[in-house]
């Protein structure tokens, strides 16, 4: 436990501000990065996640001690006087139907915040965003068809509204929380992280599940899974490997306890910008081809 | 200014979007109002997909506990499928331990990390630092070294909850968001590496909520005494049962009057109102299977997104506190020498369990329960048996989920046609304890613990957060501010 004299940093530490911006989400994306191993969560909060560097994590809805109105002046607060200088991590996808109607974030003197509004004010001067999970990254669950509240990804909606703050795109249903740390780390080291084409870093999403799948060498055989479960390679059974980039084989989940296809599970493809609509059926075979030809005829991609 | 109206929004350390304003005279709470704030549409965008996605969509409902949402959605397709009967037992243990897991995370989860900061000063303990202040200020009431204790807690409870998930990984595949979970039965099997890796991350949150977690309920329980009476809610108690073992369940379904009379659950006589809810109001009082979503944002007299659910027309109440009650009068062993042991413990009587500090002992209970039951299961796993039963997609079906959730009882309906979801209906735990009120004008669960309270700080009401957040509800809250005479001053502003 660290106790309050020695945790007082001395003036070298550099405290960079960060908040956690809860949009349409099911907040699986904070309990992934609950389950850090290295650092842990605890690191996050109360140490120097590079040497030197620590993070202030000054709003975060599922941990804060604070509620109500206090809390919102946080968010204004940050805005005003940390101008361009904070970090700010989207969880969610953001409602834009009704001018935000569907979702709200708070209340501040009888005035309600939405996610939209508070998203344009707070992603406008802050110094980057990490847009975290499927949902802030390219519209993810909330935004598959009909897409009720029409849900977007954060980089869709800086676009129509001229907001010119670079934006990393973390995707995953939920993200690895790796690629969280990671991508932070390159932040307090000064480094902007490498992007590919969909505005993820390149580092943890710059090879194929299928080229280190484990179960490649059935694919290559020819022994396929007649069932979910089943011995051999799972793309009969609707496995996404082929189409989706991240390196969920060689890192694993939960401390590198298992992960989805080594589970017996087809890929969902949950990292890429088509997922759900275009990864789904998620049982059936699904070919990369298949999934190209509908992004061509749907205007409403992102990617 | 004896008359006045809190809006607290957003209501952190809870999961989602919540609104809570309640309406004071004299420090007493006379009026609550629950309101959801956020609405994405589940139902209408799981419409038209192939049924066996509803198992991988519907988690997304929520990230702290997705696995229960998989096996609802599991049991709802099973049903759909024709299924029901010929689940394995090894599955039916596998599904149980990967929803078990699940229920040790979320439990301890909910005590240290959503609910603690409201008893035990962290303050004190780490620093005036963010993410710790600000807060209320005032009533932290622990002496020293328990709230020492209880900090040094909050850190180790993140670790444990963190191996909850990985032993649910090792058969779920990941967390959140279970893959292993499927209709027929799980997709791993269980090899003896596999049962002995589990067990022994399941030993080492046993002897957390053995040592830490059941005593640190109960010393801060012991410090505010006063919170054994306030927060007493509607009264009627409602589960589903779950955890399936050979033809039964470890908890049994059942449904509690407010005289503590136990009668048999009924799941027909589940409706769903909406007069006070952003709905059509040609959708109110239907059945879940019958039932259709239709928002509707500008309506009269409507406050929430969450629908009203009532059984048999009344308020009822869903949760940990509700399973130990049922389990109680059901005379179940286990449950009963738990729960006599804490009513000495605390010096209470059984009608003081109905309060906010009742609630967190239920919920402390729960967790050891089912731990403990864990360990038993785990040893029963066969690695010869299979895990899996197969099936065929049916053209048209209708599929019926309930189970036992964390926060209460999970209900998922299924209609399949053309091979296709033609609906599919989700009542979660908090659509029952943080409904608004029904078409009747009844308050929901919530509403009704709140209602009668006194405030004593009207700059840090401690009660209110207090109150709501023993529900443990999965949403993000609100509260506005109104004057004295109860105009609003709080109208819907787009920023």
């Amino acid at each position: 436990m660290t106790t309050k004299e020695n945790n007082s940093n001395p003036p070298t530490v550099k405290e960079i501000p960060a908040i956690w911006l809860p949009g349409a989400g099911c907040t699986g994306c904070s309990v992934s990065v609950l389950n850090a191993v290295s650092p842990k969560i605890k690191n996050l909060l109360l140490d120097e996640i590079v040497p030197g560097t620590k993070v202030s994590l000054l709003f975060h809805a599922t941990i804060m001690a604070g509620q109500g109105e206090m809390v919102i002046e946080v968010l204004k607060d940050t805005q005003k006087r940390k101008k361009g200088k904070y970090l700010l991590i989207v969880e969610g996808s953001i409602p834009t139907a009704e001018k935000g109607k569907y979702g709200t974030l708070g209340n501040l003197k009888g005035k309600h915040e939405t996610i939209l509004g508070s998203l344009k004010e707070l992603g406008s001067n802050a110094l980057a965003v990490i847009a975290l999970g499927a949902c802030s990254s390219y519209g993810g669950i909330p935004a598959a068809h009909p897409n009720p509240t029409g849900c977007k990804g954060v980089k869709e909606v800086f676009k129509e509204n001229s907001i010119e703050t670079p934006v990393i795109n973390v995707p995953g249903c939920p993200p690895h929380p790796d690629w969280l740390l990671g991508t932070i780390s390159s932040l307090l080291l000064g480094r902007m992280p490498e992007l590919d084409d969909v505005g993820r870093p390149k580092l943890f999403y710059g090879t194929l599940i299928h080229e280190n799948c484990p179960r490649r060498a059935d694919f290559d055989k020819g022994k396929f899974a007649k069932y979910p479960g089943d011995e051999g390679c799972l793309y009969q059974v609707g496995c996404k490997g082929h189409y989706t980039y991240a390196d969920c084989a060689l890192r694993q989940w939960n401390n590198g306890v298992n992960w989805c296809i080594k589970a017996g599970s087809p890929c969902l493809g949950c990292v890429e910008p088509e997922f759900p609509d275009l990864t789904s059926p998620f049982y059936e075979k699904i070919t990369t081809e298949d999934i190209k030809s509908c992004i061509t005829t749907n205007t409403q991609s992102t990617r | 200014m004896h008359h006045y109206k809190y809006t607290i929004d957003p209501i952190t350390r809870i999961e989602g979007h919540l609104g809570i304003e309640v309406t004071v005279d004299k420090n007493v709470i006379k009026e609550a109002k629950s309101s959801g704030t956020l609405f994405r549409g589940f139902e209408l965008i799981l419409k038209k997909r192939d049924p066996r996605d509803a198992n991988r969509l519907s988690q997304r409902v929520c990230g702290v506990c997705p696995a229960v949402h998989a096996k609802a959605s599991a049991l709802c397709l099973d049903d759909a499928f024709g299924l029901s009967g010929k689940i394995t037992q090894n599955a039916k243990i596998i599904r149980n331990l990967i929803l078990g897991s699940n229920f040790l995370q979320s439990h301890i989860l909910h005590f240290y990390h959503l609910a603690a900061l409201d008893y035990v000063d962290a303050k004190k303990a780490v620093g005036d630092i963010a993410p710790f202040t600000p807060r209320y200020e005032g009533d932290y009431r622990l002496d020293n070294k328990i709230n020492q204790q209880a900090t040094a807690h909050y850190m180790q409870a993140l670790d444990i909850r963190r191996k909850s998930h990985e032993m649910l990984a090792i058969f779920g595949g990941k967390m959140p968001h279970n893959v292993g979970i499927i209709p027929g039965g799980v997709t791993e099997k269980p090899t003896e590496d596999k049962i002995t890796n589990f067990l022994w991350r399941l030993n080492e949150i046993r002897e957390f909520i053995d040592n830490c977690y059941i005593p640190d309920v109960i010393a801060v329980a012991k410090t505010y005494g006063d919170y054994l009476k306030i927060g007493k809610g509607c009264g009627n108690l409602l589960d589903y049962g779950g955890f399936e073992i050979n033809a039964n369940t470890f908890f049994k379904p059942g449904v509690v009057s407010a005289g503590l009379e136990l009668s048999e659950l009924n799941a027909e006589k589940i409706t769903e109102d909406v007069k006070y809810s952003w709905f059509s109001d040609q959708t109110t009082g239907l059945h879940p299977s019958r039932s259709e979503t239709v928002p509707q944002t500008e309506k009269k007299d409507a406050y929430s997104f969450i629908k009203s659910p009532r059984y048999d027309g009344k308020v009822v109440e869903t949760g940990p506190l509700a399973r130990m009650v049922i389990g109680y009068l059901q005379d179940k062993p286990q449950i009963k020498n738990q729960i006599d042991s804490l009513l000495s413990e605390l010096d209470i009587a059984a009608q003081d369990l109905f309060s906010v500090m009742g609630r967190h002992a239920a919920r402390a209970i729960e967790a050891k329960l089912v731990a403990d039951t864990m360990a038993e299961w785990i040893v029963k796993l066969n690695p010869d048996e299979k895990v899996f039963s197969g099936y065929q997609l049916p053209e048209t079906a209708q599929g019926t989920g309930l189970t036992a959730a964390p926060r209460g009882s999970l209900g998922h309906w299924i209609s399949i046609k053309d091979s296709k979801i033609e609906r599919y209906q989700i009542i979660s735990p908090t659509s029952w304890n943080a409904s608004p009120k029904d078409d009747k004008g009844n308050p929901g669960p919530i509403e009704q613990a709140l209602i009668g309270t006194e405030i004593r700080d009207k700059e840090n009401p401690f009660e209110v957060v207090r109150i709501i957040r023993t529900f443990d509800p999965c949403l993000a809250c609100s509260m506005q501010l109104i004057t004295p005479k109860g105009k609003k001053i709080g109208e819907f502003e787009v920023v």
